[in-house]
């Protein structure tokens, strides 16, 4: 499993989850987990997921949701889970 | 699994507290390029450099965008040039050759500092190692990447005064050879007491002879991490304040031991150690300074200074060595004056000065570092101040080092701009009174006894 962490933080508005998890079906990448919450009319989302089926390159699907994050007025970052694991697990 | 306050905590580290692992070092051996003919050495060493490190930068760039961690600087130091060099130069033109050669490998790999023009000589100095101390200001002014550093003493073994006596000479004729950039040439020349083996931070890094072949050494920063988490803590007792800072300590070094790790697998070359220091920069909020301001001081300099940096300084080392399974090179926390604006803003106030800085080194990592003085301060002034901190290193049984920058053409209240990470320096005063009659006796100041502590 290739877990990688999403993370989508912005002002809120309609369609968000659906324009990212379209993409993800579209590059065969499986959401494992979702959490959001609205912060002071900001939303803020991270998801989990498995990008091990997906034929495209770690740095291709980075670019592309920035993109998208881009056309949606959000920003999306996409990074390796070990960061995290690393940082906050013993 | 993870949650998203982990994730939000860790992306607002890097997004508004500069964290970020500061360099990539890759410590490479040069001994088998040495050669009795100068051409033939040369042309190894740029085939070894360029071959072992071709992948280097453009790693560091895939792992940082793959984490989302930046990692500031991708480097290279290499082994001593005087024992690499010593069977080839005649000259101090001949070692300059050397200097150059490793700066067009910078330039083609793409590294932004080399170091490792280098010589050991804490007991005595063979002919090569004196030449190429004397080569230093030659290199030093026409290389723009090249980094140089001298070990002038040890804790085993003493200190060579004979050794301290040239570098207070050789700094002051680096600062002339680069007069026109405010002797900035200084900027990349340290002397050290106790120099390590394997520390991976500019300008003092170099590969020693008992490193294996190729090596990827870390070094991680994250001084805005550590100041805002001690922000939530204000007015708490030392306990609580030992353990915020051991905790961030843990955080900030488990990135450089990931980093490391995977920079080793990468590029196929084994991981050496991951330096837990504390570096700053220039940039507001990435500072030791502020940290030490966070703790209760008004400046950096006040009374207390010395205790905060020293409980500072253990904590991070306390709660980094249980993040890395190989901790090394300097680990502690640097305190640069030109590369840190709380340093700076405590100078320019007042509140700093030489003697004080002084002090400090004797419980933090480094020493007296990228510190600007008047360009007329004697070259046995120089070697005065080399010779205090070397005495501090060799007996407390740590690294000590020393990177003055004599600005020729300015004095005490003038500023010095070296930038980018380098940054700008209010120059201090240096105590006016002589000690020549000391520098010039000559020889070397015996080990000091390792019984008797008191």
């Amino acid at each position: 499993m290739k877990k990688t962490i999403i993370t989508v933080v912005g002002h809120d508005t309609v369609g968000i989850i659906a324009k990212v998890c379209t993409y993800l079906a579209e590059n065969n990448i499986n959401i494992l987990d979702i959490s959001q919450t609205i912060v002071q009319e900001y939303f803020n989302m991270m998801m989990i997921v498995d990008r091990s089926k997906s034929e495209k390159h770690f740095a291709t699907v980075a670019e592309e949701l920035e993109e998208l994050g881009k056309e949606i007025g959000v920003v999306i970052k996409c990074q390796r889970e070990e960061i995290f694991a690393q940082m906050h697990r013993i | 699994m993870i949650n998203i306050y982990e994730v939000n905590e860790t992306n607002k580290m890097v997004e508004q507290e500069n964290l970020d692992v500061r360099t990539i070092t890759m410590g490479i051996s040069l001994l088998d390029c040495i050669d009795s003919d100068l051409d033939v050495c040369l042309d190894k060493i740029y085939k070894k450099i360029t071959e072992s490190a071709k992948d280097l930068v453009q790693t560091g760039e895939d792992i940082a965008k793959e984490f989302g961690v930046p990692i500031v600087n991708k480097r290279i130091s290499v082994t001593p040039i005087a024992l690499v060099g010593g069977a080839a130069c005649k000259t101090v033109e001949d070692f300059a050759k050397i200097a150059d050669v490793l700066d067009k490998a910078a330039h083609v790999v793409g590294v932004n500092f080399i170091g490792g023009y280098s010589a050991m000589v804490s007991k005595g100095m063979t002919p090569a190692d004196e030449l190429l101390i004397r080569s230093i200001p030659l290199a030093l002014s026409r290389t723009e990447r090249v980094c140089s550093s001298v070990n002038v003493g040890s804790t085993k073994c003493g200190i060579n005064m004979d050794a301290v006596k040239l570098m207070g000479e050789i700094i002051k004729e680096t600062a002339e050879y680069t007069k026109e950039s405010d002797s900035l040439g200084c900027a990349k020349l340290v002397v050290f007491c106790n120099a390590p083996d394997d520390n991976p931070f500019m300008a003092g890094a170099f590969h020693g002879v008992t490193e294996a072949d190729r090596i990827i050494n870390v070094g991680v920063s994250g001084p805005g991490v550590v100041k805002t988490a001690l922000e939530k803590v204000r007015g708490e007792n030392f306990e609580v304040l030992c353990e915020t800072i051991k905790k961030t300590a843990f955080k900030v070094t488990r990135v450089g031991q990931l980093v490391a790790k995977e920079a080793s697998r990468r590029l196929g070359v084994p991981f050496g150690i991951v330096d837990l220091s504390l570096a700053p920069t220039p940039a507001i909020g990435d500072s030791v300074a502020d940290i030490l301001c966070e703790i209760g001081l008004e400046h950096a300099g006040a009374p207390g200074t010395t205790a905060a940096l020293a409980l500072l300084n253990d904590q991070v080392k306390k709660g980094g060595v249980m993040a890395s399974s190989y901790v090394g090179g300097l680990s502690g926390a640097f305190i640069p004056v030109s590369e840190d604006q709380g340093m700076i803003d405590a100078v320019t106030a007042g509140a700093l000065t030489l003697e004080k800085l002084e002090a400090m080194t004797c419980v933090c990592s480094v020493g007296l570092d990228m510190i600007a003085i008047p360009g007329d301060t004697k070259a046995t002034t120089i070697s005065g101040i080399i010779a205090d901190e070397m005495a501090i290193g060799m007996v407390n049984q740590k690294t000590t080092a020393v990177r003055l920058i004599p600005v020729i053409g300015k004095g005490v209240g003038e500023t010095v701009e070296f930038g980018g990470l380098l940054g700008y320096a209010p120059i201090m005063p240096v105590n006016p009174f002589g000690c020549d009659a000391f520098v010039n006796r000559g020889g070397r100041i015996p080990a000091p006894i390792h019984s008797f502590k008191n």
